[in-house]
């Protein structure tokens, strides 16, 4: 099996950080599902205009759990704009690679936390352009 | 405690394999095509590996032809009898659904030569059953090609009466028995079959050594031409210490036979008992009565595959999803789908395989940390859990 895990890969998906649920989030979005194999659910507190907490919810694969877990790490306390900016490339570099078959997997978690973000910015009329539809187009033009 | 529970992938070599095995590795390392003396020494000793796993299998030894493996063997077969008995009209092959990727991408290359290929469905069971045949087949099928045993689900397939129906309609039949040994026994005759395949490593023989049955009277074009090796059907320096090592692995699992069975099934049934106990939310993929008693394939609600075999993975148990040639491939697993398992629960499989070496103390350590392994991933899943 050619799935070579970096050791900090392995250790966010045995003990993920942010795991499980905020109730009243700010923003909250599900990304992916279970016919796929990879489900992403993303939760936000928003406090000027700060990221004060962010949880996730993962039925998915170790490297799933594990993308979703830094993400998550490194977004909190970020503003929504810096946070907005983090894409999948510093997911992965930050895990210290992913197998080619697993980098879907920081795509998945950084559309996941953007729809997260993109729904705290409608409740809250802060609308500009739609950041997924961004993001994606950058992902395909990357390839 | 480090626990293997992936036997179906493959196994560990068995020491007295091995010991066989050595002399071929070392002093007698002669090439059986050659005419010295040493060289003959070497070719008695291959014709002799020869005739013990023909007696093992019910067949003639000038039947046999050793390859690298089941998967060059189910190439040769499929590809190789398909090519060979070609005509304008004849151009069928049909495959189970349940095939092995080896046999369905070798019928797969054949539709892309123009060969009209059929899939025979699998009930939910995993069984194919033999009416299902009867509708796919006609006078233009060349082969028919089902799998002995399931490599996910380890499903039995009733290959004696499917071969009856391909011969009744003038077609060959193949079975791929890579995982059948020793839990079926493997008379090539008495079931009927034109041609069999097997693999060293699946049952504590050397990696890189299988083997194909084939009929003689049947027409069969090679896939690797050269030296002339196995009559011409299998081109290529004879691996010696491989051949001495599957003879002898064979020949060792079917003595063993009667108290391995009996063996596995106690804990196969033990193992899911506890499963059962211990762990809610869990189905048992596959027939419970027509499988062979190592495997248990079973699908584990609301959490995914790969993170179980992860987590087992890291407390030293090792198991798989689906089949380990897919862990690359990440699809979902062909056979879980031809048996029509819910699209959800599609990626929530393992596949446990027992052999030989384990021991019920294994069993326990496993179940204990399954449990937890199991009760993690579900802790944070998003599936609403009832």
């Amino acid at each position: 099996m050619a799935l070579n895990y970096t050791k900090k890969t392995i250790n966010h998906f045995l003990k993920p950080q942010n795991i499980g649920r905020l109730n009243d989030p700010d923003g909250y979005a599900q990304i992916g599902n279970m016919v796929c194999g990879d489900q992403l659910d993303f939760f936000l507190k928003v406090e000027k205009g700060k990221i004060k907490d962010v949880k996730f919810l993962s039925f998915g694969c170790a490297s799933n759990i594990a993308t979703a877990s830094i993400l998550t790490e490194k977004v909190k306390g970020l503003t929504v704009a810096q946070a907005k900016k983090y894409n999948w490339q510093k997911v992965v570099k930050e895990l210290g690679g992913l197998p080619d078959q697993k980098v879907h997997c920081s795509v998945m978690a950084v559309q996941g936390l953007q729809k997260a973000i993109d729904d705290y910015e409608k409740k809250n009329k802060i609308i500009k352009k739609p950041v997924v539809a961004a993001r994606k187009q950058a992902a395909v033009k990357k390839k | 405690m480090q626990v293997y529970l992936d036997n179906a992938a493959t196994t560990r070599l068995e020491p007295k394999v091995l010991a066989k095995m050595k002399p071929y590795l070392t002093a007698k390392y002669a090439n059986a095509s050659s005419i010295h003396l040493p060289g003959q020494e070497a070719f008695l000793a291959l014709s002799e590996a020869r005739q013990r796993v023909a007696r093992l299998i019910g067949g003639e030894a000038e039947n046999i032809v050793f390859t690298s493996g089941a998967t060059e063997a189910n190439n040769l077969v499929i590809k190789g009898v398909a090519r060979a008995n070609r005509s304008a009209d004849r151009n069928k092959i049909i495959i189970s659904a349940l095939e092995h990727p080896c046999v369905r991408e070798s019928a797969l290359e054949l539709e892309r030569e123009g060969f009209k290929v059929e899939f025979i469905p699998a009930d939910s069971e995993g069984i194919i059953r033999p009416a299902a045949l009867e509708k796919l087949i006609d006078k233009n099928t060349i082969l028919v090609s089902v799998m002995a045993v399931n490599n996910e689900i380890g499903t039995i397939q009733d290959i004696a009466a499917l071969a009856k129906i391909a011969h009744h309609h003038g077609a060959y039949f193949h079975s791929d028995a890579v995982q059948a040994v020793p839990y079926l026994k493997l008379d090539v005759k008495k079931l009927g079959l034109d041609f069999m395949t097997l693999s060293a490593h699946k049952f504590y023989g050397p990696k890189g050594v299988g083997l194909a049955y084939i009929n003689r009277k049947i027409k069969l074009r090679p896939l690797i031409v050269g030296g002339g090796q196995e009559d011409g059907y299998r081109a290529g320096t004879y691996n010696l210490p491989g051949i001495i090592g599957l003879a002898a692995a064979l020949e060792l699992v079917y003595q063993d036979r009667g108290a391995y069975l009996k063996k596995a099934s106690a804990l196969r049934d033990y193992f899911w008992k506890k499963i059962k106990q211990e762990i809610p939310e869990v189905r048992l993929n596959g027939s419970k009565t027509k499988r062979v008693p190592a495997n248990l394939n079973i699908m584990f609600g609301y959490i995914e595959g790969e993170a179980i075999l992860m987590d087992l993975s890291s407390k030293g148990i090792y198991v798989s999803t689906g089949s380990a040639c897919s862990a690359t491939n990440l699809k979902a697993s062909n056979v879980l789908m031809a048996i029509g398992l819910d699209k959800n629960f599609l990626n929530s499989n393992i596949r446990f395989s027992l052999g030989r070496y384990n021991t019920k103390e294994e069993i326990d350590y496993a179940v204990k940390h399954l449990k937890d392994t199991v009760k993690r991933l579900r802790s944070f899943s998003p599936i609403d859990i009832k």
